[in-house]
């Protein structure tokens, strides 16, 4: 499969705008600016494109909603949080292609008429700020930035903000209430962004990998993107492969592939001799883990949702026979009290709850009773909360117990683990 | 006192922005930079004052992010071993006992010379390349004890 995403994954110079410009780069914005952009709009709809973000919302649609007044400020901003443990993917963009994720941005302003955007980039890849910063310098330099963008009448400015550590700035909203200089808690919808969003003006969200999908779109057409993988959730997709595989890292395949083919065929199969696979989450730590039974399930958005878990951002975590499945949820549980942003007391309260019961547990202290104790945490928080924060940890967590009840039962009974 | 050049980086973030306190997050991590990794509370007033906000609006704002560290002085050398999960499955935990052992200190503590503090965090998205840590704003990926005790020895 020739790769769009990840291209240029690895080349020497590739982050250069000549480099970028060679290889045929900036030419989809040169053919974009010379459409209606409604007609962009519409394109992206038939591609089929679904946000990368996590979500899964389509693109086109969401950027139907923008008010189509010209008077109207208008905003983009790409989410380049990257939160979720196990994703690794935009950073992959950002810091070898930046031009690619800047001309995906520009198609998109001029789509929806913005003519101002943010890259919101999470404050610990400093690499990566800076490398899209002298990147949007060059786009300056040579005119695919600024004011009438190549004759076409179109202004476009361009700025990175930089996060400073906290999860919960990846949801959109949040992110937006920090780019105004806030604490990132979630705000109220509706309004939705495309109406109020960032400084009250109409705004779109995407992901860096979504909208690094748009040159490809309309330099290849809507049908190449379309035609690929399943049809409701069609295109190539970046799995970020993480955990006991013998090759992890970054893989751009067609939406759909199965696990058993990422796994064993791209990247080498089980890290170890004799430790065959006992679990594997599909989409960060949010998604429910799957089980073995599980590896021909596509991994697309609508086939891992009839599994009861979810693609999320793409992250693939591999697990052998040597993981202690307590200790997993308890990482992952405490992860999510950790990053809990405090506006809602079952979040705030709860995943804190869970986590010093998931502890207790896997350093041999559990009580009995516990595991019902935690099954009720979980009920009093799961649909209570304001933002899917506290939903995602509660259905991770159910993921486990779900399928490993009795190691869990194991940890308490006998106060230490079942595998090491 | 913030120095001439981090007020001109402060002015210069203005520009990107509708609204004055939209710059407060690169204000304070420009503080934070200058100071030697940790953000004291005249700076945070000065900022206010530049951002036309309250002090206590900028300490509120800033206290909610993990990498501001308020009042909280690291060493020369700060290491953020991540901790979650990918990097986890592939040894995290051996990494940071190495370096406790190593440093003669417990995660969250700085050696008595001030040349290193250690830390845990949560994922820093490198995890295909676990296990992995933060050194100031370096990666280090891959990590294995060896690789850690040449790293150390650079450390000045
Ligand atoms: C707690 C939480 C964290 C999130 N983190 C991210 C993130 O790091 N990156 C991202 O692109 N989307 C993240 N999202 C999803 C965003 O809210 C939003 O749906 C997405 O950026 C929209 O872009 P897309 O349509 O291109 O996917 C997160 C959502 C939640 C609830
Ligand atoms: S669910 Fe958690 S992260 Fe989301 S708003 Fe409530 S407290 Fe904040
Ligand atoms: S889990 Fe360690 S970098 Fe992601």
């Amino acid at each position: 499969m020739e790769k769009v995403l990840l291209k240029n994954l690895g080349k020497p110079g590739s982050h250069t705008l000549a480099n970028y410009v060679a290889s045929g780069g900036y030419k989809a914005f040169s053919t974009a600016l010379k459409m209606k952009p409604d007609n962009i709009i519409q394109m992206v709809k038939d591609s089929g494109l679904r946000g990368r973000g996590g979500a899964g919302f389509s693109t086109g649609l969401k950027w139907s909603f923008i008010p189509k007044d010209p008077t109207l400020q208008k905003y983009l901003c790409c989410n380049a949080d990257e939160g979720e443990p196990g994703t690794f993917k935009d950073r992959g963009i950002i810091d070898h292609d930046p031009h690619l994720l800047i001309e995906g941005m520009a198609i998109s302003c001029y789509a929806i008429g913005a003519s101002k955007s943010y890259i919101y980039i999470r404050g610990e890849f400093v690499f990566g700020a800076e490398r899209l910063q002298e990147a949007i310098d060059e786009a300056y330099a040579n005119g695919y930035l600024g004011k009438n963008i190549q004759g076409s009448g179109f202004d476009l400015d361009m700025y990175v903000h930089r996060g400073f550590g906290a999860y919960i700035c990846g949801e959109e909203t949040a992110l937006l209430e920090s780019i105004e200089g806030y604490r990132a808690q979630p705000r109220k919808k509706p309004p939705f962004p495309a109406l109020a969003g960032l400084y009250g003006k109409p705004t779109v969200i995407n992901n860096v990998e979504t909208l690094s999908c748009i040159p490809a779109i309309v330099e290849k057409g809507p049908e190449w993107f379309s035609k690929m993988g399943p049809v409701k959730s069609p295109g190539p997709k970046i799995y970020c492969v993480s955990g006991h595989v013998k090759k992890p890292g970054l893989y751009e395949l067609p939406m759909g592939t199965t696990a058993r083919d990422i796994i064993y065929n791209h990247c080498g199969g089980m890290l170890r001799d004799g430790k065959p696979l006992k679990a594997f989450i599909p989409g960060g730590v949010s998604a429910p883990l799957l089980m073995p039974a599980d590896l021909d399930t596509p991994l697309d958005f609508d086939s891992l949702a009839a599994k009861g878990t979810m693609l999320g951002s793409g992250a693939v975590i591999v697990m052998d026979t040597s993981t202690c499945m307590v200790k997993t949820a308890y990482i992952i549980n405490r992860f999510f009290s950790h990053e809990s942003c405090g506006k809602c007391t079952p979040c705030r309260d709860g995943t804190p709850w869970l986590t010093r019961i998931l502890k207790r547990i896997e350093h041999g202290e559990g009580r009995p009773g516990d595991l019902e104790l935690l099954d009720g945490v979980c009920d009093n928080i799961f649909g209570r909360t304001f933002c899917p924060l506290g939903d995602g940890a509660v259905m991770a967590l159910r993921g486990a117990l779900k399928n490993f009840r009795e190691e869990f039962q194991y940890h308490i009974d006998h106060k230490r683990c079942m595998v090491s | 006192m913030l120095s001439e050049q981090a007020k001109q980086e402060i002015l210069a973030s203005l520009k990107k922005y509708h609204d004055k306190r939209s710059a407060v997050m690169d204000a304070v991590r420009i503080a934070q930079k200058e100071n030697g990794g940790h953000v004291v509370k005249r700076d945070m007033e000065e900022i206010a004052e530049i951002l036309e906000m309250q002090p206590v609006e900028v300490n509120a704002a800033a206290a909610f992010y993990t990498m501001y560290r308020i009042d909280k002085p690291v060493g020369r050398h700060h290491i953020q071993v991540c901790r979650n999960i990918s990097c986890s499955l592939m040894g995290a935990e051996h990494i940071i006992k190495h370096l406790e052992r190593s440093l003669g200190i417990k995660t969250g503590e700085t050696t008595t010379d001030h040349r290193i503090t250690l830390s845990t965090v949560e994922c820093l998205g490198s995890c295909g390349t676990a296990p992995m840590m933060q050194v100031n704003d370096e990666y280090y990926e891959n990590l294995t004890e060896a690789k850690i005790d040449e790293l150390l020895k650079k450390m000045a």
